[in-house]
Order: C-alpha cells, then structure tokens, then sequence
C-alpha cells in the first residue's frame, strides 16, 4: 500500500505532478481557483483599504484550522491581537478558543518609526526567527502576513527590505508553507511596494467599488500560474458568516434534466399542461400587467410545494411577508402554517437596498442554507431598475443556472407595464425560462376580466386554449374561455349578457330567413306568372302561325288545281291527265 | 550561548551619584555573524567612549533565546535597546554610523 503510493507519486511526478491545492473553505473561492491556493507556496491577496483582506486571510486560516486539520500561523503587522480576537468575534470566530487548541497562532509585529533609528546595516533575521517559532510551535501548514507593507513605513533602507522580502519569500516556500501576502492597493500598481515581484505564483485582487450608490465587493484573481481560472470579477459578500464569492460563469448547461412533475397547485392549469404540472428543476415565467394575479399563483405554487413537504424560498421584492400571508388568505391560501413550520421561509427585501451581484449572492447563500426544493421570486422586474437591461439578464441567466444545477423550480413573476405588447417582459428573459405563463386583462364594457394563456412549456403537451382566470374565495380556478360572435373574449358577467344578446340575435336571424323565404315565394309565383303569360303568348303565335300555313297550303292546292282545268281546257295530254290514265 | 554580561560597572561602582544617568542597554543578533560581531564592536566602542562607568550592556543571540524576539519586538537584528533612561529607543544596525548612533541614545543633540 505504501509502496503503491510512492509509485504513484513518482510516476506523477515524472509526467510533471499537477499543482497540488489546498482548499480555502471559502465559499466560492476554491470553485474559482479549481481547488483552492497554490500548496506550498504564497499567494498575494492586494485591494484598497477596508475591502476585505484580512478577514479573507483570518478565514483561510480558520477554516484550515477548524475543518482541515491544518493549524495556521497569523502575523498581524496592523492590529494587535486583542483587536484581531475583538473584531473576528463579532464574524462569530472565536479566535481565542482556536489559539488555546493550539491550531493557531496570532503574531502581532510592532513597529513604529518614531522609535527606531537606523545605524548602519540590517537584515530582518529578527522576523524570520519570530515567524519559524510560531510556525514550529504548532506545525503550521498555513501562515498570513497582514500587512507585510507595514515594513517599508517602519524602516527607510528600501534595498535591504526588497532583499530580505525576496528571501522570506523563499523561504516560506522552502517551508512548504500555504501563504497569503496581503498587500495595500497602489495607484498604478497591483500594490503600493511592488510586492507582485516577490510573489508571483497567484496573485488575487479585491476590490470595493461604490456604483450608483450601492458598494459592491469583487474578487479578481489576476494570476495563477500552472492552473486555470476563472478570470472575471466575481462580487462577493462579508456577513456574519463571513466570506461567500459567487463564481457565477463557471456554470456550464449541464445540469440533469428532471423528468419528474410537480404540480402548479392549481388542478386545471396542470390540466393544461398534460395534467401534471412544470417539470422539477425547471423555471416558470408568470408575467401579467398589475393586478392579474402573478402573485396569487405563486402562492398557489408555494403552497402545493408546502403540501408536499417540500421546502420553499419566497424571495419578495415588493411586498413583505406578513401582507403576502394576509392577502393570499383572502383567496383561500394559508400560508401562515408552512412558515412557522419552516418548511417555507421568506425573504423581503427591497431591491434596491444592495446590487444585482449582492442580490445573487445572497440568493445563492439563502439556497445553500435553506435548501429549497421551490424558490419564488416576486418580481423578477424590480431588478430592473439596478441595472442596464443587459445587466439585469446575465444576473438573471446566472440565477436561472444556478436553479437549475440544485433541481429548484424557480417561479418568476413579472410585471408588464400597460399599454406595452403583454408578450414584452421588461428583462427580456422570457427566452430563458422553460414554462410562460401570460396573464391579461380584457376591458368588456364596465368590467374586466383576467385570461390566463399558456404561451410555452418545453418538453410537455400543453393546451393551446386560452383560459379564464378567476381569483375566488377558494383560490384561483380557471374556467373555458368563451369566444363572442365578432370573436371577442368574454367572460365574467358580460359572458351571461351577451350570451343572452346572441341569443336574441340568433332569434332576429330566423326572422330574417323567414321573410327571406317569403320574399322568394313571392319572386317564385311572380316569375311562374311570368312564364304563363309568355306561355299563352307563344300559343297565340303558334295557332296564328299554324293558320297562316293552312292558308298558304290550300291556296297551292287551288292554284294546281286551276292549272289542270286550264290543260284541260287546252286539250293538252301532259300533265296529271296523263297520271290519271296510268293503268293501275 | 548565554546572554554575555560583557561589562557591568554599574554594579561594580555602586552607589553612582544621582545626578548621572545610569544606562541600560541591550544588543539584540542573530548568531556570531560578522555584523554582530561588528555590531558589539562598535556599540562597545561608543559606550567605553561615552558613557564609561555609566552603563550596562547585554547582548543577547535570538538564536538562543528565540522567545525573547517576540516579546521585544525584534524585527531587524541587529537592534540596540536603550532600556534606561526612559523612554525606550531602539537602533537597528550594525550600528557603524557613529553619528546616528550617538543621536539615537540622545548622546548629541538632534538636528
């Protein structure tokens, strides 16, 4: 066994081993580096004043101390360690406990220029001797020095700190120690000291920006030689939890498709989509003007998540939790129960307390706390005004990913505003989503009804029809759409009036075809009348004509019968004399 | 190594009038490197000069008594604690610069 693993080493490390890591803990932050920070070697962790670096390091020491068994060494070089015990009490670390179990050691380095004088040369053995002791003391895998800087305004020999910087930093590698470097942020430079000479193996920038008002906090990591990274800017989040980086890009479309059904809590709406409902870790768009009822069928959505106990997250933008719960009991809906059972838990906030990155990180650390099966966010559209259109869709396509990778079903509503096309959601993310569901108003003379229209669900059957959407004392129920004469959708009670109306319509056409018929039996007769007079009209000219050739013939017969007298009379021989002597 | 006593004349010529300022140094290095060496020359030199009879001097190797760098904070070596007279000073160095040297335990006047 033992031997079979120095095999392996040595074949791993004759094709060149691959960096090995360690884990930092932080969350997020080992995803982006593929694994953590270089083993072995020093990191330089840079930013400006206040965004987050020593407590970055405290972390990767405690997590290294508490969860990975390796004790860690921290030199502060800016806060004592009454005021490090202090400040990373209020972060929930008890350092002081940390120490006593000896997985830790805080090293507070003093130095103040008005005490020290320079005569003549130096080197900084003194630190060296102090950092191998603490080091030695609980065989340290991992040592922070905070702020290392602190040197160059405590002694003026540049030279000899640049020297003996070199060599700490080699030294520490010669340790084989896991280190982070923090460092002041420059004007031009990654740090004010240049201190990105010496360390040179990763490098991770923070930042701590101010933009339109809300801060945001972003980690960069601008090297890491021999490994891959993510390169972008990711936001990150300092909470009583401490640190959560969100490494959003990483996400790929790989996640499992579910092929298992949940139901949308309303019985006819999974009517119409094959009788089953959305599939499981699929993501529903409910978009609608004001007051169609987005919310209502959330609610319905939550609470049949609920029902099947499963947990729920209700992420509230617009209303808080207390008027969610007591308008939705006026449909019928309790959700009061499913929150003090905890299986549904909201959060309300308004959007524009923090940025579309704090948002989605803290989405990201309630899922990863609460673990919801359903997560409901209402609505979608108030992050619109936290960013430019664009923005607010990567922000959403990140959320979506992040949904879909933890098989969540994710229910957006969204507002549409009047008088924009229904079919237009303000974040343009309708493409996005695996279900739409349309909600509308129709105006029908003194009232208005809501249409519910199911405009896609990927991957199921689904009704193409149109529904009426109703919201009752027992929640909503969706009922068949009736289609007027001029193809008009009606419904509510301007249905039963023209109802009545087409009925009385349908009455006044049998009237019509009546008379119509009426009016043909006159034409009929009026042209039979017709046809006898032309009848008996042509039967006078026929007797007349049939007169007149009764005439014409006995007139001939006459005229033939004058010629044969007059032959006779001439004593002629020819003619019908000689037909009459024939013999028979 | 011990810390050397190297001279102690205070103790020897007790009791000093109290008018004379009685000083309390200590020279921290690390290990016999020639700028300890070089360093407890010079300082050696400046006191027997300066301050005959009226100083104590140790010098202490970290190397020996690592502990000590912590609680002094000793982050340069060598480094030249002026213990006595209040308040405290420290020179790091190999204390070669005579004139700084001089300055730094307020023997001259500074500028």
């Amino acid at each position: 066994m033992r031997r079979n693993d120095i095999r392996k080493t040595a074949r791993r490390s004759r094709r060149s081993a691959p960096l090995r890591k360690v884990p930092t803990g932080i969350r997020g932050l080992d995803e982006l580096t593929g694994g953590g920070l270089p083993q072995g070697r020093p990191t330089l962790l840079c930013g400006s004043a206040g965004c987050g670096k020593t407590l970055m390091s405290m972390e990767f020491l405690v997590r290294g101390a508490v969860d990975a068994g390796e004790p860690g060494v921290f030199m502060s070089f800016e806060e004592n360690t009454g005021e490090l015990t202090t400040n990373f009490a209020s972060l929930g670390y008890d350092l002081k406990a940390i120490v006593a179990q000896k997985k830790l050691v805080l090293s507070f380095v003093h130095i103040d220029r008005s005490e020290i004088a320079e005569a003549g040369e130096y080197d900084l053995e003194g630190l060296f001797i102090r950092l191998g002791r603490a080091i030695d003391s609980i065989g340290a895998k991992r040592v922070v020095l905070d702020t290392i800087e602190a040197l160059f305004s405590g002694m003026s020999n540049t030279a000899i700190l640049r020297s003996e910087l070199r060599r700490l930093f080699r030294w520490l590698k010669a340790k084989g120690v896991t280190a982070i470097i923090t460092a002041e942020r420059g004007d031009n430079t990654l740090t004010r000291f240049g201190l990105e000479e010496y360390v040179a193996d990763c490098v991770i920038l923070l930042d701590h920006r101010v933009e339109g008002q809300m801060a945001t906090r972003r980690l960069r990591i601008v090297k890491y030689r021999g490994s891959t990274h993510g390169t972008s800017e990711y936001p990150f989040l300092i909470d009583a939890g401490g640190i959560s980086i969100l490494p959003i890009t990483s996400m790929g479309l790989e996640c499992e498709a579910s092929t298992e059904r949940v139901s949308s809590g309303v019985p006819r709406l999974d009517v119409m989509m094959g009788g089953k409902g959305y599939y499981r870790g699929s993501s529903v768009l409910v978009s609608g003007t004001a007051g169609t009822g987005k919310t209502s069928l959330a609610a319905h959505f939550a609470h049949a998540a609920v029902a099947r106990h499963e947990r729920c997250l209700w992420l509230a933008f617009e209303e808080s939790s207390s008027q969610i719960i007591r308008n939705m009991r006026s449909i019928g809906i309790d959700l009061g129960p499913a929150v003090r059972r905890g299986t549904l838990r909201f959060h309300a906030v308004r959007p524009t307390i923090c940025g579309l990155e704090m948002h989605l990180v803290t989405i990201h650390k309630l899922v990863s706390q609460f673990k919801p099966r359903v997560v409901i966010i209402d609505p979608v559209t108030n992050f619109a005004a936290l960013g430019s259109e664009g923005e607010v869709k990567a922000m959403l396509t990140r959320l979506i990913d992040f949904f879909k990778t933890q098989q969540i079903t994710a229910l957006f509503t969204s507002l549409t505003l009047g008088g924009t096309p229904v079919d237009a959601t303000d974040v343009g993310v309708s493409s996005l989503m695996d279900s739409w569901l349309l909600l509308w108003d129709v105006l029908n003379g003194a009232e208005h009804n809501r249409f519910l229209q199911l405009v896609k669900s990927r991957g199921m059957a689904h009704s193409n029809q149109l529904r009426e959407f109703l919201l009752t004392d027992d929640g909503v129920e969706l009922r068949d759409v009736y289609v007027g004469p001029s193809g008009l959708l009606l419904g509510g009670g301007s249905r039963e009036a023209l109802e009545a109306l087409e009925k009385a319509q349908t009455l006044l056409r049998g009237q019509e075809t009546e008379r119509k018929g009426r009016e043909l039996g006159r034409k009929r007769r009026a042209m039979e009348a017709q046809i006898a007079s032309l009848h008996a009209e042509f039967e006078v000219e026929q007797a007349k004509a049939a007169r007149a050739i009764g005439q014409a013939q006995t007139r001939a017969g006459v005229l033939a019968g004058d010629r044969v007298q007059m032959a006779r009379q001439r004593q002629s021989d020819a003619g019908p004399s000689g037909t009459r002597r024939r013999p028979k | 190594m011990a810390p050397r006593r190297t001279v102690n004349p205070a103790k020897a010529k007790r009791p000093k009038p109290a008018d004379v300022e009685q000083y309390a140094l200590r020279l921290y290095v690390a290990g016999m490197t020639p700028r300890s060496t070089r360093a407890i020359a010079n300082i050696k030199e400046i006191c027997e000069e300066h301050l005959k009879g009226l100083y104590s001097l140790q010098v202490i190797d970290l190397y020996r008594q690592p502990v000590l760098a912590d609680g002094e904070q000793i982050i340069a070596v060598p480094t030249l604690i002026r213990k006595l007279p209040m308040p405290l000073r420290r020179l790091i160095g190999d204390l070669s610069d005579r004139q700084q040297v001089l300055i730094g335990l307020d023997l001259k006047p500074r500028q």
